[in-house]
Order: C-alpha cells, then sequence, then structure tokens
C-alpha cells in the first residue's frame, strides 16, 4: 500500500508497485490530464510535479511516490478557479493545436520558470525537451516568455 | 437528393476532390422542450410521421444550430478535431452568417450520423471525416447556409410577432433590427415563433467578403481552456463503468503469424484476465487488421502491459522475413535500368531529350516514415448482442462504424459511434484497424473495453509513407530553357492491398501529373515502377507531394545550378504570369502558376535572397500546390566545417485564398514547416529481416524546440474570396528549401533523405 498526496488530496494504490504513476492516476485516480505518448520518458506528455518538481511520470514506479506531493494539470490552478499564469500565457498565445501534449509542455514551464524566471531563449532550447508532434514550438516559446511576464508582475504586487 | 456514404468516401481524397452533393440538403427548424430553436438537417423518413409533439420532433432533427431564450447559441461540429481547427473555423462560418455575437457561441460534438436507406447508408449529417485538407472547402457554403437559414428564420419570426414587412427588418448581432419595430428584438425573444415557421423554398442571399465580421478575424480555438486545464477529452481518455483495458501482442514480422504462445506467465500476472489469439489477415489479402497477435485483457493498463511482457509467443515469420529496406533501395535502382509504366507522355519527349543542348540528370531517394501522433492508437469497444458502441480517436468515422460491422455482423445502424478530440492524425487514423481489433476483444470477451497501443506498436504497426527512388532528366536549349522533363520513380505504391484495384493504377497516389512543370514544359513524361515490399503504407500528410515537392524542388535547383542559372530567377521565369492551367487531380480542376510565383518573390524579398552573405551561410527556396493551396519557403542556413548544419531563420507563405480561421492557418503554416524539417533531418522507418527496426522516439526522433529557429516567420497572402484548406499545404516546401540553403551555404546537395549525418560525413570525406 502506497499512500501520497495528489493535488492536495491523500490517496493509496495497493496494486503493484513497479505501476507508474502516469497509469495510477490514469487508469485508477481517472485523472485523465497527464497523457500517455512513449512510456520511456521521452516525449513529456505525461510530466507533472513531484514536490513540485517535473518529472515523467511515465518511467516514475509508483513505490517512488511514498509520502509524495503529486500535481497534475487538474491541480494546477488555485482552488477558486484561477488559472496559473503559464496556462493563462498558453491561452493569450492560443498555442494548442491537437492540444495532446500541452499539459505536459504546461507542467515543464512551470518548474522551468521557477528555475529560470527570466529565461532566454538559449534557456529555452537547453531545459525544454518536450515533443510536439504538431509543431507548436514557436507558440510556445513565445507562451514561456509570456508568461514569465506575468509572473513577474504577479510578484510586484 | 442525399450523398451516399460510401468505403471510397474521402478514402481517395488525394485523387479526386470530394464534394458533397448531399449537403444542400433541405434544412428544418424545430424546438427544443426548453424552448429552443433548433436548426437541422432531417433525420430520416419516419422521423415525421411518427409524432408532432416537438420534443420528439427535436430529437430527429440532424442538430446543427440551437439558439436558446437567453441568446447563447450552440453550435454542432460534425468533423473530427484532430488538431487542424475544424471545430473553430466551421462554427465560425454558421456564426457569421447567423450574425451573433461569437462570445455567446459554444461548439458541442456531434457523433457519426448514418441513416438507412433503401440505396444503403446516407449521412444524416453530412459528410463526416477529415483528411485532404477538405474539412473547411467542403463545408464551405453549406455551414454558411446553415447559418443564414436560422437568421433568415428569425427575421421573418420578427414581422410575423410585430406585423412588419420582413424585407424591411435586418439584423445587428444577436437582434433583429428595423425603423419599424418598437426596439431592437433579441434573437431569444423570437426563437419560439421561429421554430413554428416552415422554412422557404429558397435560401437567402449569402454575405459578401466586405461584410464579414467574424470570417477572417483572428479567434482563439474554441477548446484551448479545456485543454490547458486539462478537461478535454482524447480517445485515451475514455472511462466507461465494468471497462477493462487490452493490449496486443503483434507479430515484429511484416505478415508473421502466431505459431504457438504460452500465456502461463501472463496469466500470473496480478490484474490479467483473459489472454487469446488474434487472427491476422491473409498475406497480401485485403486487410480489416494489420497483424496477427494475441490480446491480454486486464483491470489496468499497466497490468495488460505486463501481461503482455510475460507472454511466449513462437513467431511464424511468414512470406516478408527477408524484407529489407536496403535490399529494397538497391532493387530500385535495378528497376529503373527497365522500362516501366508511361503514364504521362506530352509532346516528343524522346526527340526533345536527344536534340537537346544540354541535359541533367539526377536522382533522389525518400524514406518511408511513419505517422507517429503523439497520442497512440487506442479505441474502446462495448459490443453487446444487438448493438455496439465506439468511442475512437479517428479521422473516418464512417470508416470507423464498418470496421466495427465486418468485425460483429452487426447493422451499422446499431453501430454508434462517437468521436472523440483526436491527440494528432497525419493521415494515420484515416485507417481504423484499431477500431476493428478493439471491437474483436470487445467481442470475443463480452466486456467492455479500452484497446491501447503504445508507442512502440504505434512505430511498428503503421501505414507508412511510401518510399521511392526518383529518377530526373530534364533537356535544356541554348537560352536555358527546359525542353524536356521526365520523373521516373521507383516505389512502394500507397494502395496498399486494396481490393478492387488493377496494377496498372498503382501509380495514381505516387505521380501527381499535373503538378508543375507540366503544361509548362512541353515534352513531358512521367514513367512508374511499383516495388512491392511487406511494409504497409499509407496516407502520410500531403502524401505524394512531400516527395514530389522535395524532388521537383531540387532538381530546379540543380538545374539552375547546372546551366549558371540564378535558382529565384529560373523557377519565376518557368512559372510565369498569372493564368489557370488545367489540374485534374485533388486540388483542380486548375491551379494558376502565378501565384506560387508570386508567394516565391515573396519569400525571397523578405529573407533578403540577393544579400552578400557570411562564408558558410546560405539561402534556398521552394514552391508547391497542395491540394488547392500554394505555398513558399525560404531558409537561410549556416553549415560549419564539421557539417553542424543551424537552421538560422524560415520565412513561410501561404495563399490559401481567403482565410476564413488566420489563427489556425498560421498555425497549420508553422506546423506543417517543422513537420516538414523534422521528417528532413532525421526521420526514416527501416526494415530488416522483414522487421521494422524504430520503436520509439529515441530512434524516431520527431524535432524538439531547440531545433526549431526563433525566427520562423509565417505570412498569409490573401487571394480572392473563396477558401482552400491549409492542413497540408504548409508541408512539401520545406524540406527542399532546407536542403537547397545547405547547398547553397556549402556547396553540399542532399539527394537522399534524412539528411541525418550526412553533412558531417560530407565534411569529414
Amino acid at each position: 500500500m502506497i499512500s501520497f498526496r495528489v493535488n492536495s488530496k491523500q490517496v493509496r494504490f495497493d496494486g503493484d508497485a513497479d505501476t507508474p504513476l502516469l497509469w495510477v492516476l490514469r487508469d485508477h485516480l481517472q485523472l485523465t490530464g497527464a497523457k500517455y505518448g512513449c512510456g520511456i520518458g521521452q516525449c513529456g506528455a505525461c510530466t507533472v510535479h513531484i514536490d513540485g518538481k517535473a518529472q515523467r511520470s511515465c518511467v516514475l514506479p509508483i513505490a517512488a511516490l511514498a509520502n509524495k506531493s503529486v500535481t497534475t494539470i487538474e491541480g494546477l490552478g488555485d482552488e477558486n478557479g484561477q488559472l496559473h499564469p503559464v496556462q493563462q500565457a498558453w491561452l493569450a498565445v492560443d498555442v494548442p493545436q491537437c492540444g495532446y501534449c500541452q499539459a505536459g509542455q504546461i507542467m515543464a514551464t512551470v518548474d522551468f520558470l521557477q528555475k529560470h524566471p527570466r529565461p532566454s531563449d538559449e534557456d529555452i532550447d537547453n531545459n525544454m525537451s518536450n515533443i510536439c508532434r504538431c509543431g507548436t514550438y514557436v507558440r510556445i516559446r513565445d507562451a514561456i516568455h509570456q508568461a514569465a511576464k506575468l509572473m513577474q508582475k504577479g510578484e510586484q504586487q | 437528393m442525399t450523398a451516399p456514404e460510401s468505403a471510397d468516401w474521402l478514402a481517395s481524397v488525394s485523387d479526386k476532390d470530394v464534394t458533397d452533393p448531399g449537403r444542400r440538403r433541405f434544412l428544418i427548424t424545430g424546438a427544443t422542450a426548453a424552448g429552443s430553436l433548433v436548426l437541422g438537417l432531417p433525420a430520416g423518413g419516419e422521423a415525421f410521421s411518427s409524432s408532432d409533439a416537438a420534443e420528439n420532433r427535436t430529437r430527429q432533427i440532424g442538430f446543427f444550430v440551437e439558439i436558446a431564450a437567453d441568446g447563447d447559441v450552440i453550435i454542432g461540429s460534425n468533423q473530427p478535431e484532430i488538431g487542424q481547427g475544424v471545430r473553430t473555423a466551421l462554427p465560425m462560418l454558421v456564426a457569421e452568417e447567423l450574425d451573433v455575437d461569437w462570445a455567446r457561441v459554444s461548439v458541442k460534438p456531434m457523433p457519426l450520423g448514418l441513416l438507412k436507406t433503401a440505396d444503403g447508408y446516407t449521412w444524416k449529417y453530412g459528410g463526416q471525416g477529415v483528411g485532404g485538407s477538405t474539412g473547411l472547402t467542403r463545408n464551405w457554403d453549406f455551414m454558411r447556409e446553415v447559418g443564414a437559414i436560422a437568421r433568415q428564420q428569425l427575421i421573418r419570426a420578427a414581422a410575423v410577432k410585430y406585423e412588419v414587412a420582413a424585407k424591411r427588418c435586418t439584423t445587428r448581432p444577436g437582434y433583429v433590427i428595423s425603423d419599424d419595430l418598437p426596439r431592437d428584438i433579441p434573437y431569444g425573444e423570437l426563437v419560439k415563433t421561429a421554430a413554428a415557421l416552415d422554412l422557404p423554398d429558397h435560401n437567402p442571399v449569402l454575405k459578401d467578403k466586405e461584410n464579414y465580421r467574424i470570417v477572417g478575424t483572428r479567434q482563439k480555438t474554441v477548446d484551448a481552456h479545456d485543454i490547458v486545464t486539462g478537461v478535454a477529452r482524447y480517445g485515451i481518455d475514455t472511462i466507461k463503468p465494468d471497462m477493462r483495458y487490452a493490449v496486443i501482442a503483434r507479430s515484429p514480422f511484416l505478415n508473421g503469424r502466431v505459431k504457438s504462445f504460452d500465456d502461463t506467465a501472463a496469466r500470473k500476472i496480478n490484474g490479467v484476465l483473459k489472454v487469446f489469439k488474434i487472427d491476422g489477415p491473409e498475406p497480401g489479402a485485403p486487410y480489416l487488421i494489420l497483424a496477427s497477435g494475441v490480446a491480454v485483457v486486464a483491470t489496468s493498463t499497466w497490468a495488460a502491459i505486463k501481461g503482455r511482457k510475460a507472454l511466449q509467443i513462437e513467431w511464424e515469420p511468414g512470406p516478408n522475413a527477408t524484407d529489407s529496406t536496403d535490399a529494397f533501395w538497391q532493387q530500385n535502382e535495378e528497376m529503373l535500368k527497365g522500362s516501366g509504366q508511361i503514364v504521362t507522355d506530352d509532346g516528343q519527349y524522346e526527340s526533345a531529350i536527344e536534340t537537346a543542348h544540354k541535359t541533367v540528370q539526377r536522382s533522389y531517394q525518400i524514406p518511408f516514415v511513419s505517422h507517429a501522433p503523439l497520442e497512440p492508437q487506442n479505441c474502446y469497444a462495448h459490443v453487446e448482442k444487438d448493438s455496439c458502441h465506439i468511442v475512437a480517436p479517428t479521422q473516418m468515422p464512417g470508416g470507423a462504424s464498418r470496421a466495427a460491422a465486418a468485425v460483429t455482423g452487426l447493422p451499422r445502424e446499431n453501430i454508434h459511434i462517437d468521436i472523440s478530440r483526436v491527440g494528432g492524425g497525419f493521415g494515420r487514423r484515416l485507417s481504423n484497424d484499431y477500431v476493428a481489433e478493439a471491437a474483436m476483444i470487445s467481442q470475443q470477451t463480452g466486456w467492455p473495453i479500452k484497446l491501447q497501443w503504445t508507442r512502440e506498436d504505434d512505430v511498428r504497426h503503421d501505414f507508412y509513407r511510401p518510399g521511392g527512388l526518383h529518377e530526373m532528366r530534364a533537356g535544356l536549349d541554348e537560352t536555358g530553357k527546359v525542353i524536356a522533363w521526365t520523373q521516373r520513380l521507383a516505389s512502394a505504391s500507397k494502395h496498399f492491398r486494396r481490393p478492387n484495384k488493377p496494377d496498372d493504377g498503382l501509380w495514381e497516389p505516387e505521380l501527381y501529373p499535373d503538378d508543375f512543370p507540366r503544361r509548362i514544359v512541353d515534352n513531358f513524361r512521367l514513367e512508374y515502377f511499383h516495388h512491392p515490399i511487406g511494409l504497409p503504407r499509407g496516407s502520410w500528410r500531403a502524401p505524394a507531394h512531400t516527395a514530389n515537392a522535395f524532388v521537383i524542388q531540387s532538381f530546379l535547383d540543380e538545374i539552375a545550378h547546372a546551366s549558371g542559372q540564378d535558382p529565384l530567377q529560373f523557377r519565376l521565369d518557368l512559372l510565369g504570369k498569372d493564368r489557370e492551367l488545367e489540374y485534374d487531380g485533388h486540388g483542380g480542376p486548375t491551379y494558376n502558376p502565378g501565384r506560387l510565383a508570386r508567394l516565391l518573390t515573396f519569400v525571397a524579398t523578405q529573407i533578403g535572397y540577393g544579400d552578400k552573405r557570411k562564408k558558410d551561410r546560405g539561402v534556398g527556396l521552394a514552391t508547391h500546390f497542395t491540394f488547392g493551396g500554394y505555398a513558399a519557403h525560404a531558409f537561410e542556413v549556416s553549415v560549419d566545417d564539421a557539417g553542424g548544419l543551424i537552421i538560422e531563420r524560415i520565412v513561410a507563405a501561404i495563399d490559401c485564398g481567403l482565410a476564413v480561421h488566420p489563427q489556425a492557418v498560421e498555425a497549420q503554416l508553422q506546423g506543417g514547416t517543422i513537420d516538414g524539417i523534422s521528417t528532413a533531418l532525421g526521420l526514416q522507418i527501416t526494415v530488416k529481416d522483414g522487421q521494422v527496426q524504430q520503436g520509439n522516439f529515441d530512434d524516431y526522433p520527431l524535432l524538439r524546440i531547440a531545433a526549431i529557429p526563433a525566427r520562423l516567420e509565417t505570412h498569409i497572402l490573401p487571394y480572392d474570396d473563396v477558401p482552400t484548406g491549409v492542413g497540408e499545404m504548409g508541408i512539401p516546401s520545406a524540406a527542399p528549401a532546407l536542403t537547397n540553403a545547405i547547398f547553397n551555404a556549402s556547396g553540399i546537395r542532399i539527394r537522399n533523405l534524412p539528411i541525418a549525418d550526412q553533412l558531417k560525413k560530407a565534411r569529414a570525406g
């Protein structure tokens, strides 16, 4: 039995300890925002936060999650339904096409901006590695810069 | 009047432009129990004899637009959304003519609608299916008519209710207005009256382009909020009561079979419920599913995957066990030494090439590639005694219905197909093999199941873009003008195991005869050699255009260099002025090479084509006409001494006639460009010992953000007042513009795709 938190709620999982977090989220907790894309940690469609840090949940065995705190795209906004600035920027730039990778892109960006609050294009190139098959990268880059500005404004207030 | 729903509908979009004559059927109106006005297509003969009760009547209308008493508008979306923006663009057309505030509009997905008639099945909601960049063009008139008719009914309702003349009334967004009316009347107050009115027998006049308020404006993707909050539902997100999870271990050998299997260990895996064999098709025969295999059904996806891993399967490698792409490429060269099928032969090619002042000959190789949509194939199926429910991410819901019917033997009217949002299409989901598999598993177990493909399943069991070797030859006169042209292609035709396709038609999806420069070069010949291989082939975004644009636009560059001409001016001279040339293929009946010239000039100017550049820097150009739309690319690149390539800047331009939804047009142009360079740089599927060698994104490396230049500029060049599609136009000219730029920067000519490490090797050698 593994006990951990997902989006501020305590949850338990009593299945096989090698079950990747992704499938626990999707099949058992019915949180389908994190997506399956490759199963080997390549594409990042499954990105969630573990104790605030972006991780690829498709290669993360549930056994490693004991007492950890998981945030998925469903839990990224605040309790009042206010979107995270990265989500707001994604909407402002209208990033999504098919949209399948975007939850992972957003979760990766939130963590990235914590480490690089004023990112250069080079910072983005060196740190953002999630795959978008539709090729929304131009708008992802714009949205990252916009989100950084939104977050700085938020801090100044 | 209704159009038949047939297996060929849109399945051959690349061959013929598809129109749906049934779309101009009589729209009808009705009311919902809540008092909304509903406008849609009649749902079938018996619908109006059974009951006149408003509620019943509404249910039987093929819903398209609903106007609530509070003025909110719901517009039905009948087409699969695969990221092309159709769920936004088509409702924009309705809202435009209805004359409502776009902010009041919400969009609701519609399931597959089929009606059984004496002559077979017809569409209930108009043709449904997306491919060939036809979503907008096929629905352009129809969706505007839906909106215009709804508006006309509201005007007539105001006239009846307030006893004024309808012709003295008009609208502003959301209101019927007239000097004769006591005030501006909100639509919501008129819906009850409007619902009781019959429709006049003539359609209203549609708006002129000058009066558009929504079409051509920048609107956001309607589902964006759902996507960024993780609540948008794709096929893979389907969860139903008592649902089980299934995976299949498919033969790794092309046309291989399960010889025997031992499931002892698999059955011991926690959660594994059932394990059984799935029979594949006969090798070479028409297929419903692609591969023979063993299905594992479990209580969760992970249990099914673990169970599959624990299977011991002995495979019968089958007739393609020695297939390899290496041998395929060698044999292509051998084939081209012989004579193939001459499919186009204008003028006097032989004598023209013999008497030419100069000839240029080059060969180009195009690899097999996989679609790799980011959402792997999946399908929910629940087959019951008399009915079947399918939820599938598909481009062709009609095909999904046929696949489920073929498996279950159920009549298609008893098969309900829900179309989920789709995590990328690119042509992969024109095929519904995964729907057939899911139906088989549900039927065999009696359970509602969700079939999940892993990424490896997806990469290894695809309908790949055909690979081929193109031999090009051109003859020039003393002035450098091209007087003879031939393209000889040995490839594995896209027509893969299709029933009723004669061998002498296998060239049709590979060579589009009317592509530039036919009808410009007088002596013009196309020759085809079909080269069978066990690897399945299918439609991959812009099908043969990606191969042929690369070949033609590379060869034009090479001819220009070989004859001492400037590659831009040489192309412009060939393209010439505005005029319509016959184009019999999909995107015709004509095309205008002058529109290509205009785009080419534009991108060349933007990128500073004639500017002096540093050593190791270069620019390259290309342009292509694809399924009715026009695009051009200019690339600026640098290639260092070690063969390192940097794409410095890309200018992409599209002429799609009238850009209905400019935000999506730009997105498709960006995305198509990136797809083009991603594929050209590093993607190919290879076969060894009858097995596909790639399996996931580690060996099939789609581009990531670091490889995309920060300077990727997109431009829409407006033309006229009719839209073309945009989903495929942005890809074909990207790769040749890139490789032409590489040549300009480095002197290295890329003739085989992908580029991979060729630059490094050339620099080292």
